[in-house]
């Protein structure tokens, strides 16, 4: 039916029903408006300004951008610690995470006791939780290397050691593996049993029943916990802060500079950089550059996401 | 006992008693063989269980006793305290800006999660039960902010709020936004109001309500659950919110968060670990009291998000 032929009646209904719709939907609609595309569009626009946040902006052409590639030290370290937490804390995560919400789907005796302690380090204030683990993981006074001396096990310094400081934060992420547990957990729950039985019935072994009858059937949240666990390493910035902060011994509060990444560069990611960037060395236009390789990163990530889980989006009627 | 034994040699029987259904109708060796294998799978099952509640739980223990250890103490790497100083705690509260920071944390999480709610409600409910044009982009524009690192925008963000509206070294530009929606509470709402079958609301439409009342009256109190487990994610993500008070409340101590001014704490009793894990008590632990007494609704705002995709 084409828009002239259309009953005055039902025009005014369907205007109506436009209207509701807008009404519903206004909160979002000033919301993505104000908080999310203009700041976006702004982003860009003093990615190619030279401004201090201060005096106004002058045009610069690509020199925000060939700095932060060129000259900028800080960048490509970062870059690379993102790969390195994606390999392997993210992967570290989804297999450790998996292993626990089968051990949860095993235990009888006191599930509700073990599912919670399992559950309640997720919880903790990231800042909390970080300056535990700087504590925990201190190499002088640390209980942790106090225990492993005890065992005459080596004594890493974790956050005060370049080469350990990432497996510091990647224990730190497995502990808070609450999240994950429960998703695979009800994955796990939900394969059909019968599929279990007939698996059996082939002789299938324990490892065969994983491989064959679990894996597949649990392959759409193994998929969804890597793209989330990515897009979380984007925006990781709370945890290797505050452990390089409180390591180096930094006192936290207003105006004091920090050398970010302590130690060596080794803690730090693109989110810190834009902070550094803009905030403390007020170079707006050099932190909106690596605000926007963070904005491409993370919606590839989303992409890859939508794309994989089509029942993401599914109108139910 | 024997009964959990028998349920874990087949994975496939349902968790119900089933003791004998999963033994073949064989000799008593064959029964006494698989019985032996059964105690050996529920012994090792549960050894795991607990090497990984250690794992989980000991940090927590050691925090702890930290806390209570004397100045001295808490210098030389002891794990048990020799004297218990349970003033550590007080010594904490009673520190200059701790009650602040408890103030504004609670005042950034409650009316932040109030709002956010309040707002993201209609529109989940739009996206969820309305057909209209654009709702599938609607939604993934919703998806793509949720997964967008707050650092994307945040330069002209500041520039925004504490330039143009003289608003830094407060917390409201952190709150005010939480009244336009927040992308993940939408999503999450709108994934449960989903699986409410339709004929509620045709129901109530034909009775002659109101798109408004419908959403208020009917569909509102059976997503309670729901509503519940966003709250709380709501008020734990502003509770525990590092960046944006960085941002914005960084150079007014007396706007300063708990996340926040925990760090500076560390900063301010430098050597003192045992004040600075009392600290850290007291800030998980108002977290860990409302998880107690919220499990059922935080297991389940965490399977909405996975599973019911």
């Amino acid at each position: 039916m084409s828009a002239a032929t259309v009953h005055p009646l039902l025009k005014a209904k369907r205007r109506r029903a436009t209207l509701r719709n807008l009404a519903f939907l206004s909160p979002w609609l000033i919301g993505f408006s104000v908080f999310f595309a203009y700041p976006l569009i702004s982003t860009v626009y003093f990615s190619f300004m030279k401004y201090d946040g201060f005096t106004s902006p002058t045009w610069n052409g690509l020199r925000n951008w060939s700095y932060v590639f060129n000259d900028y030290p800080f960048f490509w370290p970062a870059l690379r610690n993102t790969l390195w937490l994606v390999l392997v804390m993210v992967s570290t995560r989804v297999v450790f995470g998996l292993g626990i919400g089968l051990l949860i789907t095993k235990i009888k005796t006191a599930p509700g006791l073990f599912r919670t302690a399992f559950y309640l380090p997720y919880l903790a204030p990231p800042v909390a939780a970080t300056m535990a683990f700087a504590f925990l993981l201190n190499p002088g006074t640390g209980p942790v290397n106090r225990i492993l001396g005890d065992f005459g096990l080596p004594t890493p310094g974790w956050f005060n050691d370049p080469s350990w400081s990432k497996p510091a934060l990647t224990l730190l992420a497995l502990w808070g593996i609450g999240d994950l547990m429960v998703i695979f957990m009800a994955a796990l729950l939900d394969v059909p049993k019968e599929q279990y039985e007939a698996a059996e019935l082939d002789g299938a072994g324990s490892w065969a029943r994983f491989r064959y009858v679990t894996l597949p059937n649990i392959s759409p949240i193994v998929m969804f916990a890597v793209v989330t666990g990515v897009i979380q390493t984007m925006q990781y910035y709370t945890q290797p802060l505050v452990a390089g902060k409180v390591a180096s011994g930094v006192i936290g509060g207003s105006g004091q500079q920090f050398e970010p990444g302590y130690p060596e560069k080794s803690t730090l990611t693109l989110p810190q950089l834009v902070y550094n960037l803009g905030f403390q060395r007020f170079d707006t236009g050099s932190a909106c550059v690596i605000a926007l390789v963070l904005f491409a990163l993370a919606m590839m990530f989303t992409a890859l996401l939508m794309r994989r889980r089509n029942g993401f989006l599914s109108a139910e009627d | 006992m024997t009964q959990t034994h028998s349920t874990l040699t087949s994975p496939s029987s349902p968790s119900a008693p089933a003791a004998p259904a999963v033994l073949p109708a064989g000799s008593a060796d064959a029964k006494r063989a698989a019985t032996r294998r059964a105690a050996l799978q529920w012994i090792a099952v549960h050894s795991l269980g607990i090497a990984a509640a250690l794992f989980f739980v000991l940090p927590f223990v050691f925090v702890f006793l930290t806390a209570v250890m004397t100045d001295n103490q808490a210098l030389t790497g002891d794990l048990w305290p020799t004297t218990w100083a349970w003033g550590n705690f007080g010594t904490v509260w009673h520190t200059p800006g701790f009650l602040t920071w408890w103030r504004n944390t609670l005042l950034y999480a409650g009316l932040g999660t109030v709002l956010a709610v309040a707002s993201s409600l209609p529109v989940a409910y739009a996206l969820a039960k309305f057909r209209f044009r654009g709702r599938n982009v609607a939604m993934m524009l919703v998806i793509s902010t949720m997964m967008l690192p707050p650092q994307v925008i945040i330069v002209p963000m500041y520039l925004f709020w504490a330039k143009q509206l003289g608003l830094s070294g407060t917390l409201w530009p952190l709150i005010i936004p939480m009244a336009f929606g927040d992308a993940f509470t939408i999503f999450l709402l709108r994934q449960f109001l989903l699986t409410i079958p339709k004929e509620y609301t045709d129901a109530a439409r034909v009775d002659g309500c109101g798109e408004l009342r419908t959403m208020l009256r009917v569909v509102l109190p059976m997503a309670k659950p729901a509503i519940a487990a966003v709250a709380l994610f709501q008020f734990f993500c502003c509770w525990n919110d590092y960046f944006g008070p960085q941002i914005y409340a960084s150079e007014n101590p007396a706007a300063w968060t708990l996340s926040y001014g925990l760090e500076s704490f560390k900063g301010a009793h430098h050597t003192n670990w045992n004040l600075t894990m009392a600290a850290t008590v007291l800030v998980m632990a108002p977290v860990i009291v409302v998880f107690f007494f919220a499990q059922k609704a935080f297991i389940e705002g965490v399977t909405l998000t996975g599973v019911k995709g």
